[in-house]
């Protein structure tokens, strides 16, 4: 019998040689399957190969290797599914990714797919919001907005043309969840949205994907491809009678659109420019009608909702952080990949149990949690428990949930001065306090490090007055939130400023 | 290109104003048919060129300046003829945190006379637990070292 190998087709797997490896096997005689990544990215290209016991796995597999991987010579890491760094997750949104290829319908049944979608296709749409809002699922893009009230509003909301909008421009360095999620498991999308769809009204979708990712593009494309042939998306979904169709758009490079408002006027073929709220887009969003603009995470975890009930997705998590996070660990680690566990896990057991600890093997300087518009959290708060208010007391910011870990290498001021350079260059242009404020950032941080001490104290003041116009005055989080990094890495590193603790 | 190889040999080559149009007005069912457009564009001919504009804003109703504010709006969205080769060095901060700021620069240096390379910087490619992460002509690739990035460029006929 032939064997059958997997070999993951995800970016991160592919940028490490899994195109290659799959070939090779290929031309060895083996049946290959291509997979989504396990998101243990260290692995990778992480071949599994199916065995009467589970699929056993090879970690870092090359194609000068496939002889003796099918042979059984080489080392193997054992079943995957009994690793550790799977085995301690709760995988609900990450459920099937890695385990199905990804535009494989039958596997994705198999694997509790369709299941939310069959579920709401025979509630009411008021009834298909009420789960959601019982789940206590939050806007996983960042802001952590009650997905449910958001429902609402759009469903409430007189229009004859609604829209739903995956928000998949997933700008944020040290993340890439929505990633891995499309090109492992694009169905589930597809599926959330269409409830999303069903819940609120509306007939079309968009998912606004970046263009730094090909793979999820052409993944999404081809899933898109089979739910429609399976009348999963068309005139009527599932037989249901009720019409949705779905495109993928392709951003062109700009980070803003990642924040909603500009990536609706990318979707109109406009500059990505942000619009003032009010009108916000639940009620005003693209050309005008109502709304949903949520992130991937977020829709893609609706159909376990309606599947299972939002009461198992709000008996995980702590506080008002409900469900679980997929933990992105990313920058100088030893270890990382995806983590999808309940809202609580200290930071110090993603970053040392699961990450363990740096690459480079020198302590942790720093943490950047969630995005480069996330704070700077120091090694010293590291027993820190991940949840949206928990972090934000400390000051920090969970996001969209990429943890990018630093060594004692780092320089803070360095950073700060990159956090206001990325924002002059990315800014949208539309507000002044981000327009401008970034530039004078970028050159009152380089005054601090190497301008005369005597000045030193002013250029701070200074710049603490700068983050805080930039704070109050901005129009969006990209003008926002840039003083976040800054500020943090100013109070918890003065020393790399040139002043002392 | 799709379809280009199975015209026939005798059909006059179809000049570049005439492609523009055609997938310009190709698109026209869209919603908000503009980036669409502007990626075909890119797709076929790897350039935005300064006089697909009023064809664009011909085709779509709009002034010529709403084409130009877009195009110009977009990183992705070159005006010049692409190089030869390209490398994209991510700078962003998870990168960062395993040396990309100092090899984007040495790159950068490395090919800074050489017309037929270019470097450039990049945002995120969401390979960020592996990096530091870039492009050489396309391909995405993690643990990016410069050796790596000069083993590609011996290849390169220059």
């Amino acid at each position: 019998m032939r064997p059958v190998v997997w070999v993951p087709a995800d970016a991160a797997a592919v940028a490490a040689g899994a195109d290659e490896v799959a070939a090779a096997f290929a031309a060895a005689g083996a049946t290959v399957r291509r997979n989504g990544s396990r998101g243990m990215l260290w692995l990778e290209p992480l071949v599994e190969i199916e065995t009467p016991a589970g699929r056993i796995g090879y970690a870092a597999c090359t194609p000068e290797e496939v002889a003796a991987v099918l042979e059984g010579s080489r080392e193997s890491i054992g079943l995957v599914e009994a690793h550790p760094w799977l085995t301690y997750q709760d995988r609900v949104t990450f459920a099937r990714v890695g385990r199905i290829e990804p535009a494989d319908l039958t596997a994705y049944q198999l694997h509790g797919g369709l299941l939310g979608l069959r579920r709401a296709l025979t509630l009411d749409p008021a009834a298909v919001v009420a789960e959601v809002t019982a789940s206590g699922l939050r806007g996983r893009g960042g802001a952590g907005f009650p997905t449910g009230v958001k429902w609402e509003t759009v469903r409430t909301a007189a229009g004859e043309v609604k829209f739903v909008c995956a928000n998949a421009d997933e700008g944020d360095s040290g993340t890439f969840a929505d990633r891995m999620l499309i090109e492992g498991d694009p169905l589930s999308l597809i599926e959330g949205m269409t409830i999303a769809a069903y819940a609120v009204g509306a007939h079309e979708g968009f998912v606004y994907v970046r263009s730094e990712y090909p793979h999820a593009i052409a993944a999404l494309r081809r899933a898109i491809a089979v739910a429609t042939d399976a009348g999963i998306l068309g005139a009527s979904v599932l037989g249901s009678g009720f019409a949705f169709t779905l495109e993928v758009r392709v951003g062109a490079g700009a980070y803003i659109c990642g924040e909603e408002t500009s990536m609706l006027d990318s979707l109109e073929g406009k500059r990505g420019e942000v619009r003032a709220k009010p009108p916000i887009p639940a009620l005003q969003g693209l050309f005008g009608a109502p709304t949903i603009v949520n992130n991937v995470l977020s829709l893609a975890t609706v159909p376990m909702i309606l599947a299972d009930g939002g009461a198992a997705y709000a008996a995980r998590g702590i506080g008002r952080s409900r469900g679980t996070q997929v933990f992105q660990l990313a920058g100088n680690i030893a270890r990382g990949g995806v983590v999808e566990v309940p809202f609580g896990v200290p930071l110090r057991t993603l970053v040392e149990d699961w990450g363990g600890g740096t690459r480079s093997g020198r302590p942790v300087k720093a943490l950047q949690v969630g995005g480069p518009l996330g704070a700077y959290v120091p090694a010293t708060q590291l027993d820190l428990v991940a949840g949206y208010e928990e972090l934000a007391a400390a000051g920090a910011m969970l996001g969209h949930g990429g943890i990018v870990v630093f060594d004692d290498t780092m320089d803070a001021a360095a950073m700060a001065r990159f956090a206001m350079e990325f924002c002059a260059k990315e800014s949208c242009g539309k507000c002044t306090p981000c327009r401008i404020g970034s530039t004078r950032g970028v050159e009152v941080i380089d005054r601090i490090r190497v301008g005369p001490p005597e000045s030193r104290a002013a250029e701070v003041e200074l710049l603490q007055d700068l983050c805080l116009t930039m704070e109050r005055g901005s129009l969006c989080a990209m003008g926002g939130l840039t003083p976040l990094p800054v500020r943090s890495a100013l109070t918890h590193f003065p020393e790399d400023f040139g002043g002392s603790r | 290109m799709p379809g280009s190889s199975a015209a026939p040999p005798t059909a006059p080559p179809a000049s570049r104003a005439d492609r523009v149009r055609a997938l310009a007005t190709d698109r026209l069912t869209l919603r908000g048919p503009l980036l669409p457009i502007l990626h075909a564009v890119m797709d076929e001919f790897g350039w935005i060129a300064e006089e697909d504009l009023p064809i664009i804003a011909d085709v779509l109703n709009l002034s010529r300046a709403d084409v130009h504010g877009v195009v110009t709006f977009y990183h992705d969205f070159r005006r010049t003829p692409p190089p030869a080769h390209r490398v994209q060095i991510c700078r962003g901060e998870a990168c960062q945190a395993v040396g990309a700021q100092g090899l984007y620069e040495a790159a950068t240096d490395r090919f800074a006379d050489d017309t037929t390379i270019e470097v450039a910087e990049v945002f995120c490619l969401g390979n960020c637990a592996l990096g530091p992460s870039g492009t050489i002509d396309g391909h995405l690739l993690g643990r990016l070292t410069l050796d790596r990035i000069d083993a590609a460029a011996a290849g390169w006929s220059r």
